[in-house]
């Protein structure tokens, strides 16, 4: 495959940034996006030229490291698939193809695709945990958790934070992925000694990190590799209000 | 005295904490608080339109008697002002906490994308800032019109009847243009409204959502349906 690809190259923080153009030949179809990047990287370290910075980890589609908007698209166009599980095949011969790194003020850029997501983690600093008791494991059924419960929880917390939900959000807010993390404890028995604090600290971060407001447009969720349903924001929303005044 | 606080590094962000009431949450309650009471508003104002079918003295009589609603209990048009300050109360808050979400929006993406289609949002919900607008606008113009009559061609309190006709007399077309784009924006805005305060109030069950989803869209085209038949039933000579 011959491909046009745009790519958004910024050298860093101060850099003001550009899209640049590159023609990639000969690739597999069976590659994945980021070994699409990968073949691209080599030759440009061969011309001399600077490897385009991307972040990537397992490379499996559950760490949550890689992630490019892919033509205009969170992790382009397969629905809940990761930049690095999506697939060559999935583009035609000739495609022109823009790459642009998340767009948040939450999210700075480093450098070309890579941005700091450091935001996500404050927002769970400041609610996204529970009291761990201490000291010898405890019995295995000692607290039971209804079968509803608990794959609703798994469900919420198959999160993996990579940050699509902010970066497809026309207002750039993290409601689906702090409501991710608020559905996932809170539904769990271990979850509710904070359930009340941790949405209004957690919002309290949200908020203070610069992420917009939720308007319920649902962008989000299309675009989240993981699947994360937009009714969770609705179990935020009715968890934080009946903890506003409280 | 804080001596112990972490040495910030340099040009490290300092989050700025925001009172919980005026966070991003809480401001959204607000409208969807405001926006349900607005519209209630509606649909009792619409019920009011619809004696326009009835006849010229039944429509009049129901305007004089608004003016009566709470008496004895209260002085005469008493109650109607009481209505009045607490719906500019309404639209007040819908507005400010709009404005101030706008704009956290706004700030919170300083760099657009170069590329950006559209993945799922639909037409209503993207317009819900815009259609504000021209909604607030038209009512601006409806209240000088129809309430105190500066720009109605009669502007005849006592009759009210004779007011709505003359507004939407064939000639006046533009002016019937407005108010169908106005009431077009009005159903828009609560198709995506009406939901969109059901899931900040909490609604959050994938069922539920489908069901709040089909409600505000019955809703919008009942409301919208039941406020254009008046000018429609005016301009068409249906109503004279």
């Amino acid at each position: 495959m011959d491909l046009k690809l745009r790519v958004w190259r910024q050298k860093g923080a101060g850099d003001k940034g550009r899209m640049v153009t590159y023609q990639v030949t000969g690739i597999s179809p069976d590659a994945s996006f980021l070994e699409m990047l990968d073949v691209l990287n080599e030759k440009l370290i061969l011309d001399g030229d600077d490897p385009i910075a991307f972040d990537h980890d397992c490379r499996e589609g559950i760490c949550g490291m890689c992630g490019m908007m892919i033509n205009g698209v969170a992790h382009g166009p397969e629905r809940a698939t990761t930049t690095c599980q999506l697939h060559m095949r999935h583009f035609a011969d000739g495609d022109t193809i823009d790459i642009e790194p998340w767009r948040a003020a939450a999210f700075p850029v480093v450098k070309d695709l890579v941005v700091d997501r450091s935001a996500f983690d404050r927002v769970i600093q400041a609610g996204g945990y529970i009291t761990a008791p201490t000291g010898a494991a405890p019995d295995a059924h000692a607290t039971p958790v209804p079968k509803a419960d608990a794959d609703a929880a798994f469900e919420a917390a198959t999160c993996i934070g990579c940050g699509a939900c902010v970066a497809a959000c026309p207002n750039g807010s993290s409601m689906l992925f702090t409501a991710a993390k608020v559905a996932h404890l809170g539904l769990l028995p271990q979850g509710q000694p904070e359930r009340g604090t941790r949405v209004v600290e957690m919002i309290e971060a949200q908020d203070a990190e610069g992420f917009g407001g939720c308007t319920n447009a649902g962008e989000c969720t299309a675009v989240c590799p993981k699947g994360i349903p937009l009714s969770l924001i609705g179990r935020l929303n009715a968890d934080y209000r009946a903890n506003l005044l409280a | 005295m804080n001596t112990t606080a972490r040495p910030k590094a340099p040009g490290a962000k300092v989050p700025k904490r925001r009172s919980r009431t005026r966070s991003t949450v809480a401001l959204k309650l607000l409208m969807a608080v405001t926006g349900l009471l607005l519209v209630a508003f509606l649909f009792a104002h619409m019920a009011g339109n619809l004696k326009i079918f009835v006849g010229a003295e039944s429509f009049d009589h129901y305007a004089h008697w608004l003016r009566d609603l709470g008496t004895p209990l209260l002085p005469e048009t008493w109650f109607l002002w009481i209505q009045r300050l607490g719906l500019l109360a309404a639209v007040a808050g819908h507005i400010a906490a709009a404005t101030i979400l706008a704009r956290r929006a706004r700030r919170a993406r300083p760099v657009r994308y170069a590329h950006r289609p559209r993945v799922q949002g639909s037409y209503a919900a993207r317009t819900m800032r815009w259609g504000g607008v021209i909604v607030v606008l038209f009512v601006i113009y409806h209240i000088l019109d129809l309430t105190t009559g500066h720009l109605n061609p009669i502007g005849d309190k006592q009759h009210p009847y004779a007011n709505v006709v003359a507004d939407f007399a064939p000639e006046r077309w533009y002016v019937t243009l407005f108010y169908v784009v106005a009431v077009v924006a009005v159903g828009l805005h609560l198709r995506h409204g009406l939901w969109s305060a059901a899931r900040t109030l909490g609604q959050r069950t994938v069922a539920g959502e489908r069901l709040v989803k089909a409600a505000a869209l019955v809703l919008s085209v009942v409301l919208v349906a039941g406020y254009l038949s008046v000018p429609f039933a005016v301009t068409t000579g249906l109503v004279k």
